[in-house]
């Protein structure tokens, strides 16, 4: 019978499926960073238990470190016990850290893939949510709660349910401008933040093929805020070629690997419980004028009309949103005015990313009436290969912050975060209340659009663009 | 861990949709390596204004409300990040049991590992219970969980639905690390065929 990916890779992964329990499920990578994992360690050794698979477990840090000078120690005190916590559990442990000296380090989701420890027909689990975006690889790749990082931590499995399975095809072929962001927003606008709840998403159709595996990590990374736990896209011959040569793999020839990892992709005529479709010609560049991932927009629109929206609980929600965001009805989203911008994360904090803003931004400056407008890799790694391709010197040039690498702004752990009032483009994934610092006001965009709003002062739409 | 077999306590209303898990704790109170003492976090946003006194505008603050150990929310709740910093905020503060439509997995599952119970209940169930939570003070549920039911002050139940497992582990108190490593051998033997050494 015609399987889809989400199928094999459960079938290959199954220890033990009693009837009445969950089944065991076998963890083939297990990622771990500094704010979810302490706990969890600590549950370890009060059980005195043991890692089971620590060349299975690898441990970053990134939520919590600073994206300036790192030649002097953390200055607050308990993101500094944090970091330094995961080292030394680490260390008694037997876990690989990349610590943040370390050429190997960034944020867990771009390092993954960057190093080959991602690869296809995987089972990959992290304390974070967006994990998800491990699935542009063809893995079954979803975040769990700390006791869960316990369970695999002892374990190497987890106890599981299986999932309902949704198809989300994309057809045609995405316009001019129209990026990867745009794509999984738009997606989410039309599912809503939980259709997605109680599923495992493949993504399908003619625009996912088309995308770089950069551009599908980012639309598997926001998987979540549609509410399903992975998303994934089956392996081809991109995926393989992204994979060629990573620094884990070395060791074993490709074509073998290529081999194993074929057999993973959904069989032709397989079924789904549900199909969602969307049509490349309908989306317009996103922006999010709300406090969910669902509240999202094309550029062209206007923020929302409280007496067209017949719901009480969704209107009650969009007069919430609208008021926490400042903003009236029926505003034109490029009349919207920012002072703040931050490019980077594990959404939209890879080479492609930097790459498309730097196209943008030659040749003009950050307007003036910005207070701040921040560029951070996503890992380290990035942050070279940006510097030798002198996307640096772009950024700077222009009056844009060049930052060393890390979650930075996406969360606001670190010294990075927006004050009460400040209103910000943002490549990240969360426009919650608060997200990005107290009162901050966020709103999710492509890189292309943030770098534009940062150099306007307000939302345009990319597609008109004057590139230089 | 505590088993979860019968509760009895006020419920306490909280009017918001897709309640994510950075209005259940904010990011600062992450940086803490403990397992507890997350009280004070919880809604810290909503629950504190600026200089840290509470919030009266806030509902959950009333005092009527004191001493919750039910929450009755909206659809979606517990989105976006996967922090088991939410539970633990929530079970520091008491509260035991969450009344919803619908919650998001992550949050959902993080409930069971902490002996806290999360129930689905259709749209229409609770948007009634708002009401009648708000009617009178003082209003109280019994969570039946060996007999899935939801008492009502006035004896009248809600019959509720719960994965048979997971009940099972509530009613025990079970550590899912213990029960899976009742299961080593088969690991081991998984291992071997795949050639994990």
């Amino acid at each position: 019978m015609a399987k889809n990916i989400y199928e094999k890779i459960w079938d290959a992964h199954l220890v033990l499926d009693e009837p009445g329990k969950e089944a065991v499920l076998y963890i083939d990578r297990h990622y771990v960073h500094e704010v979810t994992s302490p706990q969890a360690f600590e549950g370890l050794r009060l059980a005195e238990r043991k890692v089971r698979r620590p060349e299975r477990t690898f441990a970053t840090m990134d939520h919590n470190i600073p994206t300036t000078d790192r030649s002097q120690p953390i200055r607050d005190e308990m993101s500094r016990l944090q970091v330094e916590t995961l080292k030394k559990n680490c260390d008694e442990f037997g876990v690989a850290c990349f610590d943040m000296k370390d050429r190997r380090n960034g944020i867990v989701h771009v390092i993954g893939p960057e190093l080959g420890l991602t690869q296809p027909g995987f089972t990959i689990v992290c304390g974070d949510s967006h994990t998800s975006t491990h699935g542009a690889f063809g893995a079954l790749a979803f975040g769990i709660g700390t006791s869960e990082v316990e369970h695999v931590l002892a374990t190497q499995t987890l106890l599981q349910k299986k999932s309902k399975t949704m198809e989300v095809r994309v057809n045609g072929v995405l316009p001019n401008g129209i990026t990867a962001k745009d794509v999984i927003l738009a997606i989410i606008g039309k599912i809503g933040t939980a259709g997605g709840t109680g599923y495992v998403i493949e993504y399908t159709g003619d625009v996912i093929r088309a995308l770089s595996m950069e551009g599908r990590m980012t639309v598997c990374n926001m998987t979540i805020e549609g509410g399903a736990r992975a998303g994934l896209i089956s392996p081809d011959e991109k995926t393989f070629e992204y994979l060629k040569g990573r620094e884990y793999l070395n060791g074993t020839p490709h074509e073998k690997l290529v081999e194993q990892w074929k057999q993973f992709a959904s069989d032709p005529g397989c079924k789904y419980d549900v199909l969602v479709e969307l049509d490349a010609k309908d989306i317009e560049p996103q922006v999010t004028w709300g406090t969910s991932p669902g509240m999202v927009s094309g550029v062209s629109t206007k923020t929302p009309v409280l007496r067209e929206i017949d719901d009480a609980n969704t209107r009650l929600s969009t007069e919430k949103a609208l008021q926490y965001m400042g903003l009236d009805e029926g505003v034109p989203l490029t009349a919207v005015t920012i002072n703040k911008m931050f490019l980077g994360s594990c959404t939209n904090g890879r080479m492609e990313d930097l790459r498309a803003a730097a196209k943008v931004v030659r040749g003009y400056k950050v307007n003036p009436k910005i207070d701040q407008a921040i560029v951070v890799p996503g890992s380290h790694h990035v942050k070279e290969q940006a510097e030798q391709e002198g996307l640096d010197k772009v950024f700077k040039d222009a009056g844009f912050e060049w930052r060393e690498a890390g979650c930075s702004m996406c969360l606001a752990m670190n010294d990075d975060r927006l004050d009460p009032g400040d209103r910000c483009a943002s490549t990240s994934n969360r426009n919650f209340e608060g997200r990005q610092g107290k009162g901050g006001r966020t709103h999710l965009v492509s890189p292309a659009m943030a770098v534009a709003a940062a150099i306007k002062g307000h939302f345009v739409d990319i597609r008109d663009w004057q590139y230089n | 861990m505590q088993p979860f077999i019968k509760l009895t306590g006020v419920v306490a209303p909280l009017e918001a949709l897709n309640v994510d898990t950075d209005q259940i704790i904010p990011k600062q109170f992450l940086k803490r390596i403990g397992r507890t003492g997350f009280d004070d976090a919880l809604f810290f946003d909503w629950r504190f204004n600026a200089d840290g006194s509470l919030n009266p505008d806030f509902e959950f603050n009333a005092p009527r409300y004191k001493g919750a150990s039910i929450l009755l929310a909206k659809d979606n709740f517990g989105c976006g990040s996967s922090r088991e910093h939410a539970p633990w905020a929530l079970l520091d503060y008491g509260i035991l049991c969450i009344l919803a439509p619908s919650f998001a997995d992550i949050f959902y599952n993080n409930c069971f590992n902490n002996g806290m119970l999360p129930i689905r209940l259709p749209e229409a169930t609770i948007e009634a219970l708002f009401k009648e939570v708000r009617a009178t003070v003082g209003y109280q549920l019994t969570i039946d969980l060996p007999n899935n039911k939801i008492v009502k002050p006035d004896g009248s139940s809600i019959a509720f639905e719960l994965d048979a497992f997971k009940k099972e582990c509530l009613l025990n108190g079970w550590d899912t690390v213990g029960l899976t490593l009742r299961h080593e051998d088969k690991i081991a033997a998984f291992e071997k065929a795949r050639a994990i050494a």
